[in-house]
């Protein structure tokens, strides 16, 4: 049953990745996407849909992909330059007077001007959308400086905000649609390097709501963002050592599906969540927080143990830093043997 | 050059004013006479000559925008909405008080405010939005925008100003009170700002130098052009604390509420600033 599944999902991958390339405006790497390119894309249709759709920059517009949007609508992009602080109080003013907002910058940079979103955007729950990319590790080369790892965290603990971080391109894209609908702050967390595709054109996301990609019944992993895909691999090497174990895509961080993370936890009893993002604060957190609640029951975190990585490509982070497939696998194994 | 009789007038309101001030933060036993007294004068000449507000209509979409990014002198902003008719006089007695409309600092919950303020610098970033906005909707309305000398010490203040020469937000004017005076000090010991002027002159702003206590000045100084293309600044040159002889220029005086005596006292003294003038 399980084996089905993987090789439909397989298919219809395969299907998502010919979907893209007639949409034309995402570059594909190997059959892999980047989450970024959703945002340029999704921005420029939002912004065709609804003249009252704003875009902000701090002068990264290339590499987040707001540039798309500043092609198409010059008169409602702003390049703020070098300077977050103004980028986030800026894009209150503008929310304030009915816009919609959407800000991007890396996600490490957006941190910078955590206290002016906490205190002009959170606080009054005006609708901006922030948006960070570059989150993680995974981001590679440039080292230390450029690898948020606490972004989920601090965003988290904002009221009034949503933290939303999509496993692959084709949810990004719903992700960026849904936001576009909401009214309120959030924080949408997006790659630079290129991950799986484990979405199709039929899918069906929704905020708040957890995504089921596996099922099993000896354990479960709730995976957000690129780890989705590792802890889909590791659930597969499982399933060949006669593990059973469900992989659910927790993209909506907060506010997060009680629901389905309890239900998952009654059903396995066993729990491993898998982020690239610290331990500390992160999903590995929120789960614990809804489960310490709710539902104690055994549980590891697979994700950055309160350490910062160094310059590398991805994988080689991953491996070396604990985040791969065969990382997810063995806090499975070990979880199991307890 | 501006009308003597009006001048008279608006300088009598704000020095009642003062006295409101004082009363509000004596009654809630906290909050900051110092920048309240000196950005007195300039609120005054603001909301009862200047501004286009609509208080039975606070979001009036066409109103101009008054931010006050320096949010902690909010005692002196609640005093002129209270008698613009935003609200209840009554509520001022309740400043800072539980279940109280009138905040610590400014919130957006209270009619006739725009900026929740408090943390320095970010008033500055919130007016380059709403100044941006007014442009594309092709609103006539103009943003005030207030901040402090010490505030001036905030980076945010400078990237704002950067920004508002960039995108020639001529539908913005800031006011700097510059009362001097901050927290722990005189503001050129703790972080000179240096020739104000000549900084926002340099960032590309339209600068205008007034005494900042001079209703003739500040009159003539809201009314006067704005130069297109450019946004405007209003260097008010003012004495923290302005009105009570032992407030001005009295750091100890920036966020702390007078006792009994003091109290007396400093209401003697505006009275009879009112009956000399």
């Amino acid at each position: 049953m399980v084996g089905a599944q993987f090789a439909l999902s397989m298919l219809l991958k395969k299907s998502y990745i010919k979907f893209i390339n007639m949409a034309g405006t995402v570059v594909k790497q190997e059959g892999k996407v980047a989450t970024r390119e959703a945002y340029g894309k999704v921005l420029v249709e939002i912004g065709r849909k609804n003249p009252n759709v704003v875009a902000l920059d701090a002068d990264l517009s290339d590499s987040t992909k707001s540039e798309m949007f500043q092609k198409e609508f010059p008169e409602r992009f702003f390049n703020m330059g070098i300077a977050e602080q103004n980028l986030m109080g800026t894009a209150a003013g503008l929310a304030a007077s009915g816009k919609i907002v959407f800000a991007s910058t890396f996600a490490i940079f957006s941190e910078r001007a955590f206290e002016v979103v906490r205190n002009v955007i959170s606080r009054n729950k005006l609708n901006v959308k922030i948006t960070g990319t570059h989150a993680g590790i995974i981001t590679g080369s440039d080292g230390k400086s450029a690898q948020a790892i606490e972004d989920i965290s601090i965003y988290r603990t904002l009221p009034n905000f949503y933290v939303v971080q999509p496993a692959d391109v084709i949810e990004a894209e719903h992700a960026m649609w849904q936001l576009s609908e909401h009214n309120g702050p959030s924080y949408l967390r997006l790659l630079r390097e290129p991950t799986a595709i484990l979405h199709d054109a039929g899918y069906r996301f929704q905020l708040g709501k957890a995504d089921v990609l596996r099922d099993g019944k000896d354990a479960v992993i709730f995976a957000t963002g690129a780890l989705v895909a590792e802890s889909l691999n590791a659930a597969e090497m499982l399933q060949a050592e006669g593990r059973s174990v469900a992989v659910v895509n927790i993209h909506t961080i907060k506010p997060i599906d009680v629901n389905s993370v309890v239900e998952f936890a009654r059903k396995t009893k066993h729990v491993v969540t898998a982020e690239d993002h610290n331990i500390i604060g992160g999903l590995g957190s929120a789960i614990a927080e809804v489960l310490g609640e709710h539902y104690p029951c055994k549980m590891k975190r697979v994700g950055m143990h309160d350490r910062y990585a160094e310059s590398g490509s991805g994988e080689e982070l991953y491996k070396k830093y604990g985040l791969s497939a065969e990382h997810v696998k063995d806090a499975v194994k070990e979880l199991l043997k307890k | 050059m501006a009308d003597l009789h009006l001048a008279k007038e608006l300088q009598r309101k704000a020095n009642q004013f003062r006295k409101e001030i004082l009363e509000v933060i004596y009654t809630a036993k906290a909050g900051h006479p110092g920048g309240s007294l000196s950005e007195i004068d300039v609120l005054t000449a603001l909301y009862f000559h200047k501004l286009k507000v609509r208080a039975a209509e606070p979001e009036w979409a066409d109103r101009d925008r008054f931010v006050l990014s320096k949010g902690h002198a909010s005692p002196g902003y609640y005093v002129v909405l209270a008698a613009k008719g935003f609200f209840a006089h009554e509520e001022l007695l309740k400043f800072r008080k539980i279940n109280s409309m009138l905040q610590g600092h400014p919130e957006l919950s209270t009619p006739g405010v725009d900026f929740a303020g408090g943390s320095l610098g970010q008033g500055m970033a919130f007016s380059i939005g709403l100044a941006l906005a007014g442009k594309l909707d092709n609103k006539e309305y103009i943003v005030y925008v207030m901040i402090g000398d010490g505030e001036s010490q905030e980076g945010v203040v400078w990237e704002a100003s950067m920004a508002a020469a960039h995108f020639k937000l001529d539908n913005l004017v800031a006011i700097l009170d510059k009362n001097q005076v901050q927290q722990t000090g005189k503001t050129k010991d703790v972080m000179d700002l240096g020739d104000a002027a000549s900084k926002w002159k340099a960032f590309g702003w339209h600068v205008i130098e007034i005494d900042g206590h001079d209703m003739h000045q500040i009159l003539d100084a809201l009314d006067a052009k704005r130069v297109q293309g450019k946004p405007t600044i209003i260097i008010a040159n003012t004495i923290k604390g302005k009105g009570v002889s032992f407030m001005e220029l009295n750091h100890k005086f920036h966020g702390k509420a007078p006792n009994e005596e003091e109290y007396k006292k400093a209401i003697a003294e505006i009275d009879s600033l009112i009956t000399e003038s």
